[in-house]
């Protein structure tokens, strides 16, 4: 198993209940969507898994790890296991498209003949080799999001967590982020994805995790997203 | 650590020093007032100080021997002397070398008393010092209680004013060292704070893809010290070409009473090393707090 969450619950300081009792478990290369409305605690459960926020209660495994009894200075060898997609890029926009890239193993202290060679492998995974060079600002949103997805694999983690990839794209480029997400789990990746787009979970049938007032509601392998948009 | 993550982490800094060009400026500049500040206290101090503890040397305790007295005694009354706890030295003056040196010290018109020599009313006398100038007062009053001693002078009052101005004055400036310290530490830990805001994204993101807090603090470290020693330069240049100015304005002037400055050198140098410390650990300290802060992602 490579994600177990036991019994985990997430109370905010000021007051609000994200979590209430959460129990599920994702196994070595899923893929998963997880939906839900807003405010029902997708992000926080998804913010959860790479410990960007930490549970009031219950644990969460990754790999064996119980990211509740984390200690704060273990926290950056959790992250290098998990790589995470952001529905607005994060990019630093002072750096190429190469640059921004190599980043992630820069951090990790690589050495510079790795970075490069890595690098380039991932930007040709989403066919933004050409635009090594280039600014994020002077990318479509659709290419920013590959970059950023370039970044959470370039070190090879066997989780990459996308919050809400495609939100602020439009429908065609979506679906080009998520031929990328397929090709990622194809390779072995498994990818855990907090969606709202009803097309793609419709169309491309994956598990999915629906959760609504902090609580998992349903889990169907080939499910549907059951929402009305 | 590799090197190659050293070279990064200084190459970042300087990038960051370049980027926030008028933060890294009011920084700088927050440095080299207080540092300025500092300095010149610190000249001021240790001169005053210099100057306490020359006077301080000069304090001795004149006890005069009874005229009665036979000269066989005389040892007993120096072994009794130097019985006293915390007396350091005791010497015999005569009473013809004491009246040399009233003499002496009234200059032209002690020239009229050289030919009275043989008449001379002085009494002989032990001269006295302590280990420590401000056991005189004590010493004194237990000289006062040896057989054979008349009279003791030291100067009470003088004496004890002057212990009273130095000490004062080397409080007083400690506490506003230490203050301006403060000030300057704030002062720089919120431009940093500042220019730490507008690399928060990187910050973040450095943390989301499994960036030790060390790897983010190192940059950040460098550029603290850099800011300070940069700081720093100006109130060195000062403190070295100014002292040396007025040291050498004021010290012939200051020849005729007996007082003397502190040597430019190498009192200048050890102000320079200090100072060139104080501003590397102000910077330090300025880019560790507000870094702290952006760490907890």
């Amino acid at each position: 198993m490579l994600i177990e969450m036991k019994d985990v619950w997430k109370t905010y300081p000021n007051g609000v209940m994200a979590l209430n009792g959460i129990d599920t478990y994702i196994e070595k290369g899923e893929f998963v969507y997880v939906v839900g409305p807003s405010g029902a605690g997708k992000s926080t459960f998804i913010k959860c898994m790479y410990r960007e926020e930490k549970p009031t209660k219950g644990s969460i495994l990754i790999q064996g790890t119980d990211l509740a009894k984390l200690r704060e200075r273990n926290i950056p060898k959790v992250r290098r296991k998990i790589g995470v997609v952001f529905q607005d890029f994060k990019l630093l926009p002072k750096l190429t498209v190469f640059e921004n890239v190599a980043f992630a193993l820069e951090v990790i202290e690589e050495s510079p003949r790795t970075i490069r060679k890595r690098v380039n492998e991932v930007l040709d995974l989403v066919k933004l080799r050409d635009k090594a060079k280039s600014f994020p600002d002077e990318l479509s949103g659709g290419e920013q999001q590959r970059v950023s997805i370039a970044r959470s694999i370039v070190n090879r983690p066997p989780v990459v967590i996308a919050d809400e990839p495609t939100g602020n794209l439009d429908p065609e480029t979506a679906w080009g982020i998520m031929d990328i997400l397929q090709e990622i789990n194809d390779r072995g990746a498994t990818v855990v994805m907090a969606t709202h787009n009803k097309d793609i979970v419709n169309t491309r049938k994956k598990r999915v995790i629906a959760i609504e007032g902090g609580r998992i509601v349903r889990d169907e392998q080939k499910g549907e997203y059951g929402y009305e948009v | 650590m590799k090197s190659r993550t050293l070279k990064r982490h200084f190459r970042e800094s300087f990038k960051s020093l370049g980027r926030n060009g008028w933060m890294s400026f009011a920084s700088i500049a927050a440095v080299t007032v207080t540092l300025l500040l500092v300095g010149v206290f610190l000249v001021l101090l240790l001169n005053v100080n210099h100057l306490g503890s020359q006077i301080e040397g000069d304090v001795e305790i004149k006890a005069y021997i009874d005229q009665t007295t036979k000269t066989e005694q005389y040892n007993q009354i120096k072994a009794d002397i130097e019985k006293i706890p915390n007396v350091q030295s005791v010497t015999f003056q005569s009473k013809e070398e004491g009246l040399k040196e009233l003499i002496k010290s009234l200059g032209k018109e002690g020239g009229a008393y050289l030919s009275k020599q043989s008449e001379n009313p002085l009494p002989d006398r032990y001269i006295v010092k302590t280990k420590t100038p401000q056991d005189t007062g004590s010493v004194a009053s237990e000289i006062k209680k040896v057989t054979h001693i008349n009279k003791v002078n030291y100067g009470q009052e003088t004496v004890e004013r002057l212990f009273k101005f130095t000490s004062v004055s080397r409080t007083i400036g400690i506490v506003l060292i230490i203050g301006l310290l403060f000030t300057a530490m704030f002062l720089i830990s919120n431009t940093i704070k500042l220019t730490i805001v507008s690399r928060r994204k990187e910050i973040e993101i450095m943390k989301l893809v499994g960036a030790t807090n060390g790897f983010i603090r190192w940059p950040f470290f460098i550029e603290g010290i850099f800011m300070g020693i940069i700081g720093s330069l100006i109130p060195i240049l000062v403190v070295i070409f100014g002292y040396e100015l007025i040291h050498d304005q004021l010290s012939k002037k200051l020849d005729s009473v007996f007082i003397q400055l502190l040597p430019v050198y190498p009192m200048v140098l050890e102000l320079s090393l200090l100072l060139v410390v104080l501003g590397a650990l102000i910077g330090i300290w300025g880019s560790m707090t507000s870094v702290r802060k952006f760490l907890k992602v």
